[in-house]
């Protein structure tokens, strides 16, 4: 590659004495090389690619014409995009709220080395080496209307009126695939939280139990402001992954009913391969490459003003 | 004494939560339909391997299983080369070369990889890739060399010069350098690099979809919908099938559970 190698040269110029440390470089950029090359023609390209798409009419067959910004202006007042969209946003909230909370729960839960804690970190964790389409699946059956586990116990307590139809009614589905994706990643979020929490010194809760703080005030004065850039870090990384529900979603319900329960993600692949409007599902993907990276910058933000 | 009633109520609610539905999978596979669905929790009245026979001899299970392992094995494998040659590479070069090809490689880390797939289907169109597992090998090689670069840089980063300085005394140049010193070094953080890999690979349904629809190449997730569609509501061979796709991982799972915690919270944190 051409800018690989002026950039040894260029790089090796203020040490033109040192042939030795110059031709290591040569050689260290040339290990880089594959990896750029396979990255540059299969990851970049395409990338950029999709960006040219996003300006064509392109069906996937015939040959693209060029329609300048259509497809975006047209995503306003389309009421699919807007619904899933929305859908997106609820989603990213739940799998957010429940998942953040419940991790530094249980990891704070689980922070002291016993038997028992090891034995639940590692079952919590579990779920996470599963793939997400037998996740699917297990919990369609769990979600199956009438014979499925859960309605079966919430008719055998008396609460028929919660036994809904999970995975077919256009109220109840996207949440109940949010309660999935946070038994889903839940115990490895929690892994990151316990990290996070052995490093905070001993001596800080020490202090507060000296001071007759009761576990409250020790969890808000103590563990919560030094857990925060955890926080940061597993409030990032909940928000990309649940974007990136790709497969729970497509294996559950594949966005339906009537795309209640269709992300962004799943929205694109349906609108590229289901109706072949390859132009407009590369457009639908700039606008998420973007909205993904203005969420990720005001996460930064707030979480910064915190500290 | 509320805070100890709240946290044994908590934990045992959400290990209830897990161990059930992997109770009724594993049981469920040794059930017939009818019994799975009267007696989903209860043990297997017999334990029967039928459901697994149906599913290799009338199924194309075993080759479905032939095809993942050979995506995930060659996938990880060549993530694993060029990828800790890059890294060295990036972390020992001096130039300002390093950090541009850092910053590029880290920008795939933003990138959902279901955002490119139209750039993606359109290119493996062209070069004739679908319907290839070198073509889905390729995919998931270039879309994890990002996240595979970035734990290894970093770590590459860490060991102490002098290391490299002693060595480059005897006349070692970059590559005796990576092989005798760095490579040896980064076990522990190849092998969570690998793990992690491993998952994402084995599990991944994005690509296979995307690429595959030939059936005798199809890999387990993407035969798992198949399997679905022909087996209508059958759960009971649903799960038998789910637990052969599971299979492999549990068992390292379970024989490396450290490694395993390690990788995938590290792919996690940095990804």
């Amino acid at each position: 590659m051409s800018r690989t190698e002026t950039g040894a040269r260029k790089g090796a110029s203020p040490r033109p004495k040192n042939k030795l440390a110059r031709s290591n470089d040569r050689v260290l950029l040339l290990m880089t090389l594959p990896a750029a090359l396979i990255y540059a023609l299969f990851y970049l390209y395409p990338t950029i690619n999709n960006l040219r798409y996003s300006l064509t009419n392109w069906d996937g067959f015939q040959e693209a014409k060029f329609v300048g910004v259509e497809n975006f202006s047209k995503m306003a007042g389309d009421s699919v995009f807007t619904k899933v969209l929305g859908n997106n946003i609820e989603f990213t909230f739940l799998v957010l709220i429940f998942q953040t909370s419940l991790s530094l729960l249980f990891a704070i839960f689980l922070l002291q080395n016993s038997r028992i804690s090891t034995f639940l970190r590692t079952l919590y964790f579990f779920p996470t080496i599963i793939s997400s389409v037998s996740v699917a699946m297990v919990w369609q059956f769990l979600y199956e209307p009438n014979l499925g586990p859960l309605n079966v116990f919430l008719n055998s307590v008396g609460l028929d009126f919660l036994a809904l139809n999970w995975l077919g009614s256009e109220t109840a589905t996207l949440r109940a695939i949010a309660f999935t994706q946070v038994w889903f990643h839940t115990g490895q979020m929690m892994v990151v939280y316990i990290a996070g929490l052995q490093q905070i010194p001993a001596e800080l809760y020490e202090a507060a139990e000296v001071d007759g703080a009761s576990r409250w005030q020790q969890f808000k004065s103590v563990t919560w402001p030094m857990a925060l850039p955890t926080t940061a870090v597993v409030m990032a990384y909940t928000t990309i992954q649940s974007f990136r529900a790709f497969d729970l979603v497509f294996a559950m319900t594949g966005g339906g009913p009537n795309n209640s329960s269709s992300i962004l993600v799943t929205m694109i692949y349906l609108t590229a391969f289901n109706e072949f409007r390859f132009g407009y599902a590369a457009s639908q993907s700039i606008f998420l490459i973007i909205f993904i990276l203005a969420i990720t910058a005001l996460q930064r933000r707030i979480l910064r003003t915190k500290y | 004494m509320f805070y100890k009633i709240s946290r044994i109520v908590a934990l045992t609610t959400f290990a209830v939560l897990i161990i059930i539905p992997t109770l009724v999978v594993v049981f469920g596979s040794f059930k017939g339909d009818l019994e799975l669905m009267t007696k989903p929790l209860a043990l297997p009245e017999s334990w029967s391997f039928g459901n697994y026979r149906e599913l290799f001899n009338n199924g194309e299970i075993g080759r479905n299983f032939r095809n993942s392992s050979i995506v995930t094995l060659f996938s990880v494998l060549i993530t694993l080369f060029i990828s800790s040659l890059a890294s060295f590479g990036i972390a020992r070069v001096i130039n300002v070369t390093g950090r541009v090809l850092f910053v590029l490689f880290s920008l795939g880390l933003a990138i959902p990889a279901a955002t490119s797939i139209i750039g993606i289907y359109e290119l493996f169109v062209r070069l004739n890739l679908t319907n290839t597992l070198h073509g889905l090998v390729v995919i998931n090689v270039a879309s994890t060399l990002p996240i595979s670069i970035f734990i290894l840089t970093a770590f590459f980063r860490q060991i102490p010069n002098e290391l490299y300085e002693s060595a480059s005394m005897d006349g070692a140049r970059p590559f005796r350098l990576y092989r005798s010193i760095a490579l040896p070094l980064s076990r522990p953080s190849m092998a969570a690099v690998a793990i992690f890999l491993f998952v994402i690979t084995w599990n991944d349904l994005l690509y296979p979809l995307l690429l595959l629809t030939q059936a005798d190449l199809k890999t387990l997730p993407l035969a798992l919908l198949d399997y679905r569609g022909e087996y209508a509501i059958n759960f009971s061979m649903i799960f038998t099938a789910v637990m052969v796709a599971s299979l492999p991982m549990v068992v390292m799972y379970l024989s490396m559970q450290k490694t395993f915690v390690s990788g995938l919270t590290a792919g996690a944190v940095k990804g």
